[in-house]
């Protein structure tokens, strides 16, 4: 199979490889980005996150629906946790997604963590890529919001939607240290229960605290299940990015996460490097030989490291 | 670095019971695979679609309702048009003796009656899927 070829003529089963490719870290994928990483930057990407079962998935599939009947096509990546033990997971995101599998202009991926450092970071960086180069207007990316790896992915999106549900109370409390910030627009979802209009003030108080100078973010109640609200929540992220784009915000968080991300690749190389040079020197055990007898010191260690790295020219 | 093996676990026809799916998904799970579970009532194009979307090396089917002789070659025959057909096709539940050979014959790989222990599952995807 041609992947380049079938991503570039809307071949599903192509871009369904390439990502698996860069899931797994294969070199050609990567060259087949670089040839058609000019054709990146027309999707709209937005996070889904928030608390297990509070219904980002139902959240996901409405909202892909809604901007199904304007017409506009939809790329999904569904992340679940990895078990640390086996290194399996059950990928159940699709559960809710059912009727969106056949819909020829939308585009569904499961996702694992795959526990390892930055792994999952990667992985998901490439899948918004390939869904970006297939032609997708917009992308939805879901991830339980416990961690930092997720925040860390959750900053990928133009847009960050936090869904919560009636109720959290003392979860507010614990979630909103470090993740609230991260919310551009809050779904109070499953707003059938009681307390919803609670939950949506004690958000709001939230706020009130984290004032930025120029920007609130939306509280919507909403019931996906139902597909109740669902227009307003597609409205705040129109308002969102409409923000964006005047203030000139837009440029400047892709640019910071076009920062972090070739500072990623950049430690990522390095650490291939080391371990390339090590193949043929083993100069960095004889370093840390030296470092064990006290011999040296390990800040020592590692700028000789360094230049044994510029003089082999890696 | 070793990668996991991803399957799709889907429950087509229209009976309402995915308990057995549900033990079989977890079973994958814990031999270290990616499970790409879907749920009830699945169409045999949904099915497809999503093996397809989701890059699966494997697509593990579970019918109680006695639709299987229909169903499983429909699946076997919709990878087929899409030229998915190296995706591997397997299929459980309450399946007759008498209809298994026409099933293997029709392109599913295995079929596993109640009653075989998921180790057997297990062994024979992992030994039959296509080397990527
Ligand atoms: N009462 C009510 N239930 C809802 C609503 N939206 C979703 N649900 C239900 O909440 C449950 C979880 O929904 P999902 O969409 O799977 O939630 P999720 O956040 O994606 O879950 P995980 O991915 O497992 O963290 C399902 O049983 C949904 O049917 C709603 O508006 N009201
Ligand atoms: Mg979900």
């Amino acid at each position: 199979m041609d992947i380049k070829a079938g991503l570039l003529n809307n071949n599903k089963r192509a871009a369904a490889r390439l990502i698996t490719m860069l899931e797994n870290g294969i070199e050609e994928a990567l060259d087949i980005i670089k040839e058609c990483y000019h054709l990146t930057g027309h999707a709209r990407i937005v996070g889904i996150t928030g608390p297990p079962g509070a219904g980002k998935s139902t959240v996901t599939d409405k909202l892909a629906k809604a901007l199904r009947k304007e017409g506009l096509t939809v790329g999904i990546i569904a992340v679940d946790p990895t078990s640390p033990f086996t290194g399996g997971a059950i990928l159940g995101d699709r559960v809710r997604m059912s009727d969106l599998s056949t819909d020829p202009g939308v585009f569904i991926r499961s996702m694992g963590t795959r526990g390892a450092l930055g792994g999952l970071s990667k992985a998901a960086h490439g899948a918004v890529k390939v869904l970006d180069i297939f032609g997708m207007d917009y992308i939805f990316i879901e991830t339980v919001g416990v961690g930092q790896s997720e925040v860390d992915i959750v900053k990928l999106a133009d847009t960050v939607i936090m869904v919560m549900v009636p109720g959290l109370g003392d979860d507010i409390q614990a979630i909103k240290a470090g993740i609230m910030e991260i919310g551009d627009v809050f779904a109070v979802n499953k707003s059938d229960r009681d307390g919803a209009e609670r939950t949506a003030a004690e958000i709001e108080a939230m706020l009130d605290f984290n004032k930025q100078e120029d920007y609130r973010p939306s509280v919507v109640n909403l019931i996906a299940r139902d597909n109740v609200g669902v227009d307003k929540l597609l409205e705040a992220i129109e308002n969102h990015r409409a923000y964006l784009d005047a203030s000139g915000r837009y440029r400047s968080r892709k640019r910071d996460s076009l920062r972090t991300e070739v500072i990623e690749i950049f430690k990522e190389n390095v650490i291939r490097s080391v371990a390339r040079l090590e193949e043929d020197t083993n100069v960095l055990e004889e370093l840390t030989e030296s470092v064990l007898e006290r011999r040296i010191d390990p800040y020592t260690a590692a700028a000789r490291l360094m230049d044994s790295f510029t003089e082999n020219g890696v | 670095m070793e990668r996991p093996i991803r399957v799709v676990v889907a429950k087509p026809g229209l009976d309402g019971h995915d308990r057995g799916a549900k033990v079989v998904a977890r079973a994958l799970r814990d031999a270290g695979m990616e499970v790409i579970y879907t749920g009830l009532r699945q169409t045999p194009e949904q099915i497809v679609e999503t093996a397809i979307q989701e890059d699966a090396d494997c697509v593990a089917m579970s019918i109680l309702s006695g639709a299987h002789n229909h169903l499983f070659p429909k699946v076997v025959q919709l990878l087929k048009e899409k030229e998915a057909e190296d995706i591997l096709v397997v299929g459980g539940g309450v399946i007759p003796e008498d209809d298994i050979p026409g099933l293997l014959e029709a392109g599913i790989s295995a079929i596993f009656t109640p009653g075989t222990p998921t180790t057997v599952t297990i062994d024979f995807i992992r030994e039959n899927i296509r080397k990527k």
